[in-house]
């Protein structure tokens, strides 16, 4: 009994600790993706991508992160008329 | 009077305050709603924007607020006597500090998580965030100069402590490496760092020659320095260089480097130092044996001067950039705001409560208690000193010998002041680059430029104010200041609650009536300050001291004007909740 609310306390400090940590872990990771999704949009600003084709399977994958990022980038509607997410 | 009584009254009259006054402030002010959608749900991003359980949230607010503002404060305040600094910490909590800390973070969920920064811009003008900017700037040069006094003023009482913070920075680095590249918990790392630190302070307490006692070196307190100066002097200044070239690395390094993995291990030493002064305190229960009051403290008066020497731990205008910062954006459920704003003040409360008792109780009499505070400059240098000292005392309840008790207390007060060092030089790089934005001069936006402005006016103020030991030793000169701009900002928090409610047909005495009394001490404790001691024909004339409060002081008025000017404006109807 003693045993489980001292391991609680330890894990409630833990999440504590590693919130930030956490929070610099998600900052980085979103950074790459969108990156990447620049990389398959490079068409759109003139840079050519070989596998362009291939990037539409993606699509129903990407819908939904690709609405939370056009959000993130101060666009209200999808600015794409390919993909309407909303 | 014992002093474990103090304590209780103290804790008494905050859960008072947490129980009654905050229910009553969220029920019938803010009246916060569970159902409400924040912005940590509307705007769910897994990065700034997470919902987070409220007990997580308070534990990460109250880690980012405590620091060793609301300990430095209180050991210089007791100078009046101890009844005065009791009174305005706990009042000053739970009627300012808790509203204050409170009040932004309800003020920035019901805006889109948004800064008071920016928030200032929406409620008053354009002209309001550029008045912000500016009372940050200052506060943070002020923060600058303050802790780097602190460090090196430590670093020389103390020279056990030197080694153990210096090791703090390869553990902090080797946390990080093994956190963010290797992906470890970092609970364990960050505990063997702890106890590494700590091995090494009690090695250090004992060991003369791993004390770096630079005084020493150079042939003790009456030896010569370099450049002619005496040998304290040189001490001082060694520190300082050192310590700003430091902070130079450190604000321009990636957070996760260094910034973040030294947060973890503060934290630990925040509950370490908080457990060994309560447990000491309940094992000892010293006799106070300061005066209730000092009447022999008549060459300056307790009233407004108290009220910004106490700034954190009575109320703080920092608390509110961290509310309305990051903790505004993470808060699950908007009731949760009473937890997290105002039981984070009392947990700073708290910790300035028994800084006020280690000093207080660490004289064995009366009269050495009035020979050590003779004067209120004697109490702005010796403050920090009788604390680490009153806390050592109060360890030793806990058969912890009182060398190793002072080294490691100092290197608590050290590691916070250090960090504190390292995000506010950051921050002024952040603003100077802003205004500079602002002001169309695009080189201030350079990383180093703005880093090289920031570091060389902080170690410019800490040098500059002459102290009885000479050049560079006057730091804490400037804490009146510190005090008075983190007023200030606090001060202009509160307005932009208050206009808030207003404009949304509520209440709004409750942020109104701390919001003039902390502007009107501080205008009052500016004025007597800037005109009756530093001005040309003031007592203790000094032109850095009298051009800085001259700003801070028009500053203060400017606000009270802007303020009178929003608060009476008429809006077009009242304002939607979250509009």
């Amino acid at each position: 009994m003693m045993l489980d609310k001292l391991k609680t306390l330890i894990e409630y400090y833990e999440e504590v600790l590693s919130m930030p940590h956490r929070q610099e872990i998600a900052r980085e990771l979103r950074n790459e993706d969108d990156l990447f999704l620049l990389l398959l949009y490079s068409e759109m600003i003139g840079i050519p991508n070989p596998v362009y084709y291939f990037t539409l399977e993606l699509y129903p994958y990407m819908i939904e992160n690709f609405h939370d990022w056009h959000l993130r980038m101060g666009m209200e509607k999808s600015p794409l008329s390919g993909i309407r997410c909303c | 009077m014992p002093s474990i009584l103090v304590a209780i009254i103290g804790m008494i009259v905050f859960a008072l305050g947490y129980r009654y006054y905050s229910k009553f402030v969220a029920e019938k002010i803010f009246r916060l709603d569970p159902s409400y959608v924040t912005p940590a749900h509307k705007y769910k991003d897994g990065v700034d924007f997470v919902p987070t359980n409220r007990f997580v949230l308070w534990g990460h607010h109250f880690t980012s607020v405590a620091g060793a503002a609301p300990i430095v404060g209180p050991a210089i305040a007791v100078y009046w006597g101890w009844l005065p600094a009791f009174l305005w910490v706990i009042l000053g909590t739970v009627f300012a500090a808790g509203v204050h800390d409170f009040g932004t973070l309800v003020l920035s969920v019901r805006n889109k998580g948004q800064s008071v920064g920016t928030l200032a811009h929406r409620l008053i003008g354009q002209r309001a965030k550029i008045l912000f900017l500016f009372i940050i700037l200052i506060l943070v040069l002020m923060v600058n100069a303050v802790f780097a006094w602190v460090i090196a003023n430590l670093f020389i009482s103390y020279p056990a402590s030197v080694l153990p913070v210096f090791i703090q920075i390869p553990l902090a680095i080797w946390i990080g490496y093994a956190v963010y590249k290797k992906n470890k918990k970092m609970l364990v790392p960050s505990l063997i760092a702890l106890a590494v630190m700590y091995l090494t302070a009690v090695v250090a307490s004992k060991v003369g020659f791993l004390q770096i006692d630079l005084v020493q070196y150079m042939g003790g307190e009456d030896g010569a320095g370099l450049f002619g100066l005496g040998s304290v002097s040189t001490a001082f200044f060694i520190w300082i260089i050192i310590l700003m070239i430091y902070v130079y690395i450190a604000s321009t390094l990636p957070v996760w480097k260094l910034l973040q993995p030294r947060d973890f291990i503060n934290s630990h030493q925040l509950i370490v130092g908080l457990l060994i002064l309560y447990l000491g305190l309940l094992f000892v229960n010293p006799e106070i044996t300061a005066p209730i009051t000092n009447p022999a403290a008549n060459d300056v008066s307790w009233f407004p001067l108290l009220f910004i020497t106490i700034a954190c731990g009575a109320i703080s205008g920092f608390h509110g950039l961290v509310s309305s910062g990051t903790s505004s954006k993470q808060l699950n459920k908007e009731t949760d705001a009473r937890f997290v704003g105002y039981l984070g003040a009392v947990g700073e409360g708290i910790l300035a409560l028994v800084a006020i008792i280690a000093v207080i109780t660490f004289f064995p009499s009366k009269d050495e208690f009035l020979a050590t505070y003779s004067s209120f400059t004697a109490s702005n240098g010796a403050g920090l000193g009788v604390f680490v000292e009153g806390a050592s005392k109060l360890a030793s309840g806990l058969m912890i010998p009182t060398d190793v008790a002072s080294t490691i207390v100092s290197i608590i007060v050290v590691s916070f002041a250090a960090t504190t060092l390292d995000t506010s030089v950051r921050l002024m790089r952040y603003i100077i680059a802003e205004l500079g934005m602002e002001y169309k001069v695009p080189a201030l936006s350079k990383t180093h430029v703005a880093t090289s402005i920031a570091v060389v006016s902080s170690a410019a103020l800490v040098l500059l104010p002459e102290g009885p030991k000479g050049f560079g030793s006057g730091g804490y000169l400037l804490w009146p200041l510190f005090g008075t701009a983190n007023q200030l900002l606090a001060g202009i928090s509160l307005l932009l609650v208050s206009i808030w409610l207003k404009r949304l047909g509520r209440n709004y005495a409750i942020t109104l009536i701390p919001m003039i009394f902390v502007l009107f001490m501080t205008l009052i404790a500016m004025f007597q300050q800037v005109i009756f001691e530093w001005s040309w024909f003031g007592s203790e004339s000094n032109m850095l001291l009298f051009v800085l409060g001259a700003i801070t002081f028009v500053f203060a008025v400017w606000i009270i004007l802007t303020a009178f000017g929003a608060l009476t404006k008429n809006f077009d109807g009242p304002i939607k909740e979250d509009e």
